[in-house]
């Protein structure tokens, strides 16, 4: 063994190398504080690891990717693993790198000479941040679709570069394939070596000036190993557990396939972007612009100029007192604005893309199986925004639970009066009265007497595009000649299935001119606008056969 | 190098306490490398879960098929392909020897996998690639075949050859 490391000293001196690293001398009054910094390039080995990992079975274009990542959840033997360390990870790398920013900050590590090294981390920091931006596109699910809208939106409005920014990232007729490719490139090929040799860097500047001593530490310098190698590897360990318990027991989420024409869907960012989120909130109009990228802005340009704003020399921890001042009011502020953004955003329905069994393509959905006046329900529904009070999902709301309705309330008799009067038929109750027409009515109780708790999070996720189509199949009465899902009419033929014996150009001519598309019809032809052919057409051509 | 590599001499660890600290480093660096490289593994090289691709695919009509005479027919089948569910046009040699007796060879040589075809003249199925020859019930007659050709699962209903998925080999 001796000879082998002998060998390997004489050609490259990589043990000279690591021996050098390891007993570097660092201050006696080094300790548990600096362990953080070790934790974050620590993480980002493991993100690194499992995102190539992941990039062994991901397909890299919008729509199949969400393919690939449902198929590396639910069919590769520890893929639901990976994938979730590598989720979870990234989350965990964001409050790692944020901890040791702070520890630095309040201990005024940043000072002469080492300003650079603080800037360098500033910049790691975005980086991160950006990491995290760029991989929440990629499953292609609505949350994911959705919240890079408003990313795209935001980065669009910033002034003098907006428009420019927005072309590069290939947003100009909004989120696109363009996008997509633009992000998995600079997730997985761009930004990973600019890191390597960032994080190189800014280890060789600490290096350089040495870990920060305690002000007045003049004891004799210790060897960083084993002892703060050590308390390192503690600190270490103990963020492993923790990441690997979350990647165990909680899945990383994967909705529905993003659907760009569902205008229900509420767009939300990741989590530590949602102070920013609400920011924005505050500020109306022209004004947004300024919450969105000015606000920011100025927070980072300050961020990096703290080294020359506090020039003064290194203090003792316990006289930090500005410092201390600053980093909890950011930290209130921060948490303030997150906690503002989880109550006051509306949620969306539970969308549970692994829900449905491995065989994505050919399996049913429960809403798939609602009729036309159900899913004309679902429109009203929607529509009238019942989930306000009813929010469904198991959720505490202000109304009750639509799944758990008592036995007698479950018929349309009782449920069409409590729309059009509810406090008269429930005293007390604060539901304002549904202002519909009657058929409506019964098509929103045909609706809610579907509902159960195994459905239901399936029957509210049913795309836009469905329920569009479905409102269309109901305003022209198709109904009165053909059936869907055993309701109708038996003058024409059955129409579930149809997608399986005709495609969507067969079907828009048959709208056109029926008598020459279908021999000896009495169907009449249909003149409908191009986004009412459009919903009509997508929801008949996905209509599953008959059970 | 500025204030790092002073000489003076550092405090010294008692070799107790030095040997915990590197113990426990190597421990707890070995079990984290552990938790991450046996999953990787796993992930890696465990085959996917299999997927209800249709596994049953109707073919001919038996009465189509001439007796004792090798016959290629195609025929789509969906697969599973990663993470698509793919319809690919695919073939099979089929052998009527009776109508209880239909054998589905696999079109692929059983030694590197080229397609090989049937010859009226010599009275056997002949590999282009490396001469490989086999008898009409797919035995091994010459040439560097490893084994019999392969055959797919068949199942006969209502008159017509349903084909269904790969049998293992012997």
């Amino acid at each position: 063994m001796r000879k082998i490391i002998d060998w390997i000293e004489h050609r490259t001196g990589l043990e000279t190398a690591v021996r050098n690293f390891l007993y570097e001398d660092i201050p006696a009054s080094s300790g548990w504080h600096q362990i953080i910094g070790s934790a974050a390039v620590f993480f980002f080995i493991i993100q690194v690891f499992t995102g190539g990992l992941l990039a062994f079975n991901f397909a890299p274009t919008p729509g199949d990717s969400y393919n690939s990542v449902r198929y590396i959840m639910t069919e590769l033997t520890g893929g639901r693993l990976i994938r979730g360390l590598h989720h979870w990870g990234a989350s965990m790398m964001l409050i790692i790198v944020v901890l040791h920013m702070l520890q630095v900050f309040l201990y005024g590590a940043y000072k002469k000479p080492r300003e650079a090294t603080w800037m360098i981390g500033c910049v790691l920091l975005l980086i991160t941040l950006v990491f995290g931006l760029t991989g929440y596109l990629l499953p292609w699910d609505n949350r994911a679709y959705w919240g890079t809208v408003v990313t795209a939106n935001i980065t669009g409005s910033a002034p003098v570069l907006g428009p420019y920014l927005t072309r590069l990232l290939g947003s100009e007729m909004g989120v696109s394939r363009v996008t997509f490719s633009r992000f998995y490139a600079l997730h997985t090929i761009l930004l990973p070596p600019l890191v390597i040799i960032l994080i190189g860097i800014h280890i060789y500047l600490v290096r350089k000036h040495g870990v920060a001593p305690a002000v007045g530490d003049t004891a004799p310098r210790r060897k960083f190993f084993p002892e703060q190698v050590f308390k390192d590897t503690v600190g270490v360990a103990f963020a492993f557990i923790i990441l690997f318990t979350l990647a165990v027991v909680a899945d990383a989420p994967l909705g529905r396939l993003a659907d760009p024409t569902d205008t229900a869907f509420t767009p939300r960012p990741e989590w530590y972007f949602l102070f920013l989120f609400q920011t924005i909130k505050f500020f109306k109009g022209p004004l947004e612009v300024v919450g969105a990228v000015v606000l920011p802005g100025v927070a980072v340009l300050t961020l990096f100029l703290v080294p020359f704003i506090d020039r003064g020399p290194m203090v003792r921890l316990g006289k930090r007192t500005f410092a201390f001042g600053i980093a909890i009011l950011g930290i209130l502020a921060w948490s303030s604005l997150t906690t503002a953004a989880v109550l006051t955003t509306p949620p969306n329905p539970e969308e549970n893309g692994l829900a449905a069994t491995s065989e994505s393509e050919t399996s049913i959905q429960a809403w798939q199986h609602l009729s036309p006046p159900e899913l004309q329900g679902l429109a009203l529904f929607r529509k009238e925004n019942c989930k306000a009070c009813h929010p469904g999902g198991g959720k505490q709301g202000i109304g009750p639970d639509l799944t758990k309705l008592p036995a007698d309330h479950r018929n349309a008799a009782w449920l069409v009066p409590h729309f059009q009067n509810p406090s008269k038929v429930v005293p007390g109750s604060s539901m304002p009265p549904v202002q519909l027409k009657d058929a409506e009515l019964n098509a929103l109780s045909a609706f809610v007497l579907k509902l159960t708790p195994d459905n239901e999070g399936s029957i509210m996720s049913a795309p836009d595009y469905v329920v569009q189509g479905a409102l269309v199949y109901q305003d022209n009465h198709c109904n009165s000649c053909h059936q869907v899902a055993g309701v109708g009419q038996k003058l024409g033929p059955a129409l579930d299935g149809v997608g399986e014996r005709h495609d969507r150009a067969w079907l828009e001519q048959h709208f056109r001119d029926p008598q020459g598309t279908s021999k000896g019809t009495i169907m009449p032809p249909y003149k409908f606008s191009a986004e009412d052919m459009d919903a009509l057409c997508k929801y008949l051509l996905q209509l599953p056969k008959a059970s | 190098m500025e204030e790092t590599h002073s000489h003076e001499p550092a405090v010294e660890l008692s070799p107790t306490r030095r040997n915990f600290y590197i113990l426990f480093i190597n421990g707890a660096m070995g079990l984290i490398g552990i938790a991450l490289a046996i999953p990787a593994a796993i992930y890696l090289l465990f085959p996917p879960k299999a997927r209800k691709a249709s596994q049953w695919v109707k073919t001919a009509d038996l009465s189509s098929l001439p007796a004792g005479k090798p016959t290629e027919i195609a025929f789509q089948r969906t697969r599973a392909d990663g993470w698509q569910l793919i319809t690919e046009k695919t073939t099979a040699w089929v052998v009527k020897q009776s109508n209880n007796d239909v054998v589905a060879f696999m079109p692929n040589c059983t030694h590197l996998g080229c397609a090989y075809h049937w010859d009226d003249a010599s009275h056997t199925f002949i590999c282009p690639c490396h001469t490989s020859y086999f008898s009409i019930d797919g035995k091994v007659l010459g040439g560097p075949a490893p084994r019999p050709l392969d055959r797919y699962a068949v199942k006969i209903d209502s008159g017509v050859l349903e084909i269904g998925p790969p049998e293992a080999h012997a």
